[in-house]
């Protein structure tokens, strides 16, 4: 280890964890499938689909109006309904805390917001005129609404925010809630990342920017990070949520300790509002930065949980981001998209890697990379593929897993994780 | 024309699809807000709704007046149901 372990009263931790996302509708059934290797990729059975250059998605494993009550459902955006039932699931395994609300904080992302409600209320107004559009129309689409929902139900009073930076926004969530703990302004945090938008208009814009993989001969095999044969992301809709707080609160309450969010570095690319980078500078300064922000060297970098969503000039570019952040000691890192099984989430990807980073050094487990037949030569890392695998005892405790997210207006943004104890 | 007890049926089952209020629960005394839990905005839908079911009009400047199921059935009743 390159540095002293940090005190109970300076890091922070993850005591709750929640998911509902295109592998599984709970934590268990989604960390399953991933270190089992399932993809969540189906074809759209949808008579709008066929239309579409791109026939398919990565729908949630469990429609949230299976689980939710009907009328609180109504209510509520999907991206709505599937931050609650995250929600509830970290909140639940956190151990249901007493905490003061005033305390009490959340930051919930999204990086589309409401836009089925959106699109939903427009057909009605045009077919049936304005008065039947619902007065539920603006609480449902407004993008901080997710947010909104989490903090009402748990009564958070500390801050409830949104941070919106496109695919970045779920893991600009995390970052944000590790502020307000470090700032003094809340004792934990509730953070995540929910997204909600498969509909023909937001598909058909996504394939316009020929950012989609065009795969509908075979869906599950369309998200391929770092194989040859990529030819775009897979549009994808679920929620994570974790419950953040010092080492020294959770002890206190009894909590059990997932693990420790060490570190987050935030930059931005400046160079095109939907091109990477093609040398990946902001995301290299983004890691050196949570690195630096989380006491480590790189040589304490075990995993990383990559953005890697499968299209043609981000996944290489992000590897040479690692390989110069890193230098010689990517070498080492255990490296995977588990994009690969559940799409690519927007906002709400940042919050389910996260959440993987933490479960990967928890289990001292990575989840594979599937579809990944034949490395693209410019990667040059170590990528995780065909099937877990297990992260060698001696890089323990100490350990730290990054995950990276970028988004459209080249927002960047990496985390550190680190093992607890 | 409907009677009170049709106009009864009625919004209790819009009341019961907008809020989850059971069909049984909606009697005429209750008030919207106190007793059925029914905030601002879910009540603009029941007026919507019910000004559908009903064939009537519910001007807004109206709707504060309906404190209870009571208030709106006598409404509805008088509007022309």
């Amino acid at each position: 280890m390159s540095t002293q372990p940090r005190s109970d009263a300076d890091a922070i931790v993850v005591t709750g964890i929640g998911a509902t996302t295109p592998v599984g509708g709970d934590v268990a059934s989604t960390w399953d499938g991933l270190l089992a290797g399932r993809s969540g990729v189906r074809s759209l059975t949808e008579e709008w689909a066929s239309e579409l250059p791109v026939q398919f998605a990565a729908r949630v494993a469990v429609d949230p109006a299976d689980v939710l009550d009907r009328v609180e459902a109504r209510k509520l955006d999907r991206t709505q309904q599937l931050a609650l039932v995250a929600a509830r699931e970290a909140w639940a395994d956190a151990g249901t805390p007493e905490v003061d609300p005033e305390r009490l904080g959340v930051s919930i992302a999204t990086g589309i917001g409401g836009a089925l409600t959106l699109l939903g209320q427009w057909d009605i107004y045009r077919e049936s005129g304005p008065r039947r559009v619902s007065p539920h129309t603006i609480p449902m689409l407004m993008p901080n609404g997710p947010a909104a929902v989490v903090g009402l139900e748990f009564s958070a009073r500390a801050g409830v925010h949104t941070p919106v930076s496109a695919c970045a926004s779920g893991a600009e969530a995390v970052a944000q809630g590790l502020a307000m703990i470090r700032g003094g302004r809340a004792d934990m945090v509730v953070v995540g990342g929910t997204e909600a938008c498969i509909h023909p208009l937001p598909l058909a814009a996504f394939a316009a920017m020929r950012a989609l993989s065009k795969r509908n001969d075979d869906p599950p095999a369309a998200s391929r990070p770092w194989d040859t044969e990529r030819d775009g992301f897979v549009f994808g809709e679920g929620a994570a949520v974790l419950v953040i707080e010092t080492a020294e609160h959770a002890k206190a309450r009894g909590a059990k300790i997932y693990g420790e969010v060490a570190g987050a570095g935030i930059t931005a690319d400046g160079h095109h509002i939907a091109q990477p980078d093609p040398e990946g500078k902001g995301a290299t300064r983004a890691m050196r930065a949570a690195l630096a922000d989380a006491d480590a060297a790189p040589s304490d970098v075990v995993h990383i949980n990559a953005h890697g969503t499968s299209t043609p000039q981000g996944d290489v570019a992000e590897a040479l981001a690692i390989r110069t952040a890193l230098g010689d000691a990517a070498a080492d890192v255990a490296v995977t998209s588990t994009k690969s099984m559940t799409g690519h989430l927007l906002g709400a990807a940042g919050a389910v890697e996260s959440l993987a980073c933490v479960m990967a050094l928890h289990d001292q487990l990575v989840p594979p990379t599937i579809n990944l037949h034949t490395l693209d030569p410019e990667v040059q890392l170590d990528i995780v593929s065909g099937q877990a695998r297990k992260l060698a005892d001696d890089r323990f405790p100490g350990a730290v897993a990054l995950n990276n997210s970028f988004g459209f207006g080249g927002h960047n943004v990496a985390l550190a994780f680190r093992s607890y104890p | 024309m409907a009677d009170q007890q049709e106009i009864l049926g009625g919004l209790a089952e819009i009341v019961n699809e907008v809020a989850g209020v059971p069909v049984d629960s909606v009697q005429l005394d209750k008030a919207f807000t106190d007793d059925l839990d029914i905030d601002s905005l879910s009540m603009v839908e029941v007026v919507v709704a019910a000004e559908e079911k009903f064939g009537v009009k519910i001007p807004d400047d109206d709707v504060k007046d309906l404190r209870t199921v009571g208030d709106a059935v006598t409404y509805i009743a008088q509007a022309g149901a």
